[in-house]
C-alpha cells in the first residue's frame, strides 16, 4: 500500500509517501531515528502489518516540518530517504 | 416577537432495517460505528447481510454520538448490544466509540465498504466526507493500495456545501438539482477555501447573480478540487464515490464530466460505506479470534 501523508493547499502538494509493502522488508526502520524532528514512528496498520508512518501531529505540517531538510539552494539528500534502504519512502515537493 | 432560524445545511436523518430478516439464531452479528466530524453512521450485519442501520448528525460529544447511533440502528430489532459479537469503531472519533472491539482507519472501511457496495471490480473510491475527502486505490478483495487525504481545509467537503446551502438559504438535499438548472456553466469560484469562495459568492449575489448560477460556480469549483486530489493517485476504472456529497447531482455530474468517467451506482446508502466497512472488519476479526479458540 502506498500510504501518502500530508495535504494539498493554495501553495502546492505536500506529501510524504510510504510504500508499505517495501516498508516490510525492514526490520530495523532506521528511519524513526534519521529525522531530526521525529516525526515517524512505527505502527500496526489496519491489516496487522507493522509499518513506519508519519506522527499524527505532523501531518498537516510537512511542508514546515520538513523545511530544515529543504533548503532552497544545495540541497542535501534528505536523511530519511537516504535511512530508508528499502527505498520506501518519497516526498512529493 | 420571536424569529424563527432555519437552518438550510440540515439534512434529514433516519434508521432502516430489513424487516424480513430475523437476527435471532444468527451465527454472527458484527457492528460498524463510523463517528465523522459532521455524521455518524451505526450499521448492524447478520452472517455478512445488511440488517439495520442509522445515520444521524454528529454531536459535541463523540462517544455520546457512537451510542445513539447504534441505540437508533437498533430500535425496534429486539437486539441489545450485548447481541452482537464484534465492534469495529471508525471515523475521525474511531478512539471514542465505547462498546468498540477495535479501531480502524475510515480509509480502510470506505475501502471494504466500497467493495461490498460497488462490487469487486471497483478500483477507485472517493469519499467526499463532512470535513475531508479521500481518494482511495484498492484491490479485488477491497484492501487499500494507495490512499491520499485532504483534511487540511473544507473546500471539497460537505461542510463546505453546507456553508454554501445557508448563504444561499437553500435547502442542502435541494443544491445538487438547483445548480445543474442553468443555460450556461458560469467559471469556478475560489476552489481552494471556503471562506473565499463564500465572500467571492456574496459579491456575484450583489453583482445579480441568480442563486442557481452561484450554486453551479461553487458545485464546478469543488469538482475542481476533488479531480486535482484524484488526479494527484490517479484514477483507475471502475470508479464509485461515497458519502454525503455523494448525493449531490450537481458534483457528482460535474465531477464525471471532468474525469470522463461514470461513477458507479449502488443499491446503498452511499453514507454508510465507511460504518459498513467497519462492520465487515468486525464479522472478519470475530471469525478468526473464534478460528484461533477452535485451534
Amino acid at each position: 500500500m502506498k500510504a501518502n501523508y500530508g495535504y494539498m493547499d493554495g501553495s502546492g502538494n505536500f506529501f510524504i509517501t510510504i510504500d508499505t509493502d517495501r516498508c516490510l522488508e525492514c526490520g530495523d526502520h532506521p528511519c524513526v531515528g534519521a529525522c531530526p524532528v521525529g516525526m515517524f514512528e512505527i505502527i500496526v496498520d489496519d491489516y496487522d502489518d507493522e509499518v513506519a508512518a508519519i506522527k499524527e501531529e505532523h501531518r498537516k505540517k510537512v511542508k514546515y516540518d520538513c523545511g530544515p531538510c529543504k533548503p532552497t539552494a544545495d540541497r542535501p539528500p534528505l536523511p530519511c530517504v537516504v535511512a530508508c534502504t528499502p527505498g520506501a519512502i518519497s516526498h512529493s515537493w | 416577537m420571536t424569529e424563527q432560524v432555519k437552518e438550510y445545511w440540515r439534512w434529514k436523518e433516519y434508521n432502516w432495517r430489513d424487516k424480513n430478516m430475523d437476527p435471532k439464531g444468527a451465527e454472527t452479528i458484527s457492528a460498524g460505528v463510523d463517528v465523522g466530524s459532521v455524521s455518524s453512521q451505526a450499521v448492524i450485519l447478520v452472517d455478512g447481510k445488511l440488517f439495520a442501520y442509522s445515520n444521524m448528525r454528529t454531536g459535541s460529544d463523540s462517544p455520546d454520538s457512537a451510542r445513539k447511533a447504534i441505540t437508533w440502528a437498533m430500535e425496534n430489532t429486539g437486539l441489545t448490544l450485548d447481541d452482537i459479537h464484534y465492534t469495529v469503531g471508525t471515523g475521525y472519533g474511531r478512539v471514542n466509540v465505547p462498546f468498540a472491539d477495535r479501531a480502524i482507519t475510515e480509509i480502510a472501511c470506505h475501502a471494504r465498504g466500497g467493495n461490498f457496495m460497488y462490487g469487486s471490480s471497483v478500483r477507485t473510491i472517493l469519499d467526499m466526507g463532512g470535513q475531508d475527502c479521500k481518494a482511495i486505490l484498492c484491490d479485488e478483495k477491497g484492501k487499500v493500495t494507495n490512499f491520499l487525504m485532504n483534511d487540511k481545509c473544507a473546500a471539497g467537503t460537505g461542510r463546505g456545501m453546507e456553508v454554501f446551502a445557508d448563504l444561499l438559504s437553500v435547502s442542502i438535499e435541494d443544491v445538487g438539482e438547483m445548480s445543474l438548472d442553468v443555460d450556461e456553466e458560469p467559471p469556478p469560484v475560489s476552489s481552494t477555501c471556503v471562506v473565499f469562495a463564500k465572500s467571492e459568492a456574496s459579491s456575484l449575489l450583489r453583482e445579480g447573480w441568480s442563486k442557481k448560477r452561484v450554486l453551479a460556480a461553487y458545485c464546478s469549483a469543488m469538482a475542481h478540487r476533488v479531480v486535482s486530489l484524484l488526479e494527484r493517485i490517479g484514477v483507475q476504472k471502475e470508479f464509485a464515490i461515497t458519502g454525503g456529497i455523494a448525493k449531490n447531482a450537481g458534483v457528482v455530474t460535474r465531477l464525471e464530466k471532468e474525469l470522463d468517467l461514470t461513477a458507479l451506482k449502488s443499491q446503498y446508502d452511499t453514507q454508510i460505506a465507511g460504518a459498513l466497512g467497519a462492520a465487515l472488519f468486525a464479522k472478519a476479526l470475530v471469525e478468526k479470534q473464534r478460528k484461533k479458540v477452535a485451534q
